[in-house]
């Protein structure tokens, strides 16, 4: 690989690190109590980054398919967790369904992605499936997290006009409209708002880390124009799905709203 | 003699491993004004909304006019048995928006918002078309349980299941809530209601029989 960028030497990592000690300071001073808190950010920052850079390293060494799905696989088994676990509720199938939408929408996006659009070749290049899939999840994990919990909150917080539509002979779809499509809209609103003011406000991170890597400014926008569009496309199916799936659980067949099924956890 | 507008069957409710109760059978006949009667916290509600299909039962089996609810479509048979609410809630919006929102659903979209029986049943509350243009924003608690009563007798259903609705509210506009559910028994007499409420004197008034639920032993 021909180098057009300046690789960062441990040294250079640790010389960067000490900014944190920024951080440190404003808060041993202002007694903000997060001296703690950022230290161990700090580590796992450090760890979880190095460690994955070794595995991507493995996984683009050994060129191997299934390799490449499995990484794939475990991503989106931890942004289906990650997406739950920042929800106010959850019923039993919860982590199911959340994988479930997000594992759906964020392999068709991609896999529409680098076949249909950059079409690369082979398949599975691992050098394009997983950071472009590791964008989308990031993105669809944050879209599923906040329909999900809007969803839950305001059929709880609707109860009671809910159940007097249902009462007066309203289909369950009929009696949870309007929440579902408000949770839809909670969920790609973050998106709508990012593609909004990407380059006038944010320059994003895949873009800058194209250009740092040597590549053209007008090619790096490319990239990311393309990776905004399949990120909003991936973001709407996920919200839809894991709020229909939600729906099903907590609207019974028989037009009830069960939120008995539902359960508060404490954070 | 004629089927029972409702029956229930060894009916049963349980909530996490516990009865509320259980083995219930009673018959509500045509024409028939029953009171369900216990202390509180014996499950009077939870029965209302079983008979109303919006809880699950657990136990038992629902008959309504000699068919099994279980093998009904929902919406369609509420329609015909509706509960109403011990906290009346409405959409944002003026009376008769409320009224008329009703109709935007696929089961009662055939039919039309009906303006002069709405009067009709404000008339002997000493109300008229004015109410009808307020917003339920500035409705008092009792204002706000007629709208919702009205909304519920205008489907024109067979049974109504009324839990507590004139709890926390004074006695003349109790009348009045008293007053819209019998003009509505009125116009047929097949027409049946269950009543629930803590003021005895009311039940007395507004019930022929009374069912007595007991605290599971």
């Amino acid at each position: 690989m021909d180098q057009n960028y300046i690789p960062i030497s441990n040294g250079q990592l640790v010389l960067a690190s000490s900014l944190i000690l920024i951080n440190m300071g404003l808060s041993f001073g202002l007694r903000l109590g997060l001296e703690k808190s950022l230290g161990i950010a700090t580590v796992r920052l450090v760890v979880q980054l190095l460690l994955v850079g070794y595995i991507l390293d493995w996984v683009f060494a050994l060129d191997n398919p299934w390799l490449v799905l499995l990484v794939a696989l475990i991503m989106s088994a931890i942004a289906g967790h990650a997406s739950v676990s920042r929800t106010r509720r959850r019923f039993p199938s919860i982590y199911w369904h959340s994988l479930l939408s997000i594992l759906a929408s964020s392999a068709l996006v991609t896999g529409l992605l680098v076949q249909g659009v950059i079409r690369i070749d082979p398949w599975y290049d691992p050098q394009y499936v997983i950071p472009l899939l590791g964008m989308v999840l990031g993105n669809t994990l944050t879209g599923t997290s906040l329909a999900l919990d809007r969803f839950m909150e305001d059929v709880v917080r609707l109860r009671s006009q809910i159940e007097s539509l249902l009462a007066l002979g309203a289909t369950r779809w009929e009696a949870a409209g309007t929440t579902i499509k408000e949770a839809i809209r909670t969920g790609m609103i973050p998106t709508i708002n990012s593609m909004m003011v990407v380059g006038l406000v944010s320059l994003p991170g895949m873009m800058t880390g194209q250009i740092l890597g040597g590549v053209n400014p007008t090619d790096a926008v490319r990239y990311q124009i393309v990776i905004f569009f399949t990120i909003a496309a991936g973001t709407a199916l996920a919200c839809m799905g894991i709020v229909m799936l939600a729906f099903r659980v907590l609207f019974s067949a028989d037009h009830q709203l069960r939120l008995d099924r539902l359960e508060k956890c404490d954070r | 003699m004629p089927l029972p507008t409702l029956a229930a069957i060894q009916l049963g409710r349980n909530i996490e491993g516990q009865w509320i109760w259980q083995h219930l059978d009673f018959e509500l006949q045509p024409g028939e004004r029953l009171a369900i009667v216990g202390p509180s916290g014996v499950g009077k509600s939870l029965l209302l909304r079983s008979i109303a299909g919006l809880d699950p039962i657990q136990a038992g089996k629902l008959m309504f006019e000699g068919k099994p609810v279980s093998t009904l479509s929902k919406p369609r048979y509420r329609a015909q048995v509706i509960y109403l609410h011990q906290r009346p809630a409405l959409l944002e919006g003026t009376v008769e928006f409320n009224l008329r929102q009703v109709y935007r659903l696929s089961l009662h979209r055939q039919k039309a918002y009906n303006r002069e029986q709405i009067l009709q049943y404000l008339a002997p509350l000493d109300r008229d078309g004015d109410f009808l243009q307020r917003s339920v924003e500035n409705l008092s608690g009792g204002e706000a349980q007629i709208v919702v009563c009205l909304r519920a007798l205008q489907l024109a259903p067979q049974v109504l299941l009324l839990d507590e609705p004139t709890a926390s509210m004074d006695e003349a506009t109790a009348q009045q809530i008293e007053g819209l559910v019998a003009q509505w028994l009125q116009a047929d007499p097949k027409r049946a209601c269950v009543w629930t409420s803590h003021n005895t004197s009311q039940i007395e008034r507004v019930t022929d029989r009374q069912f007595i639920l007991n605290r599971e032993p």
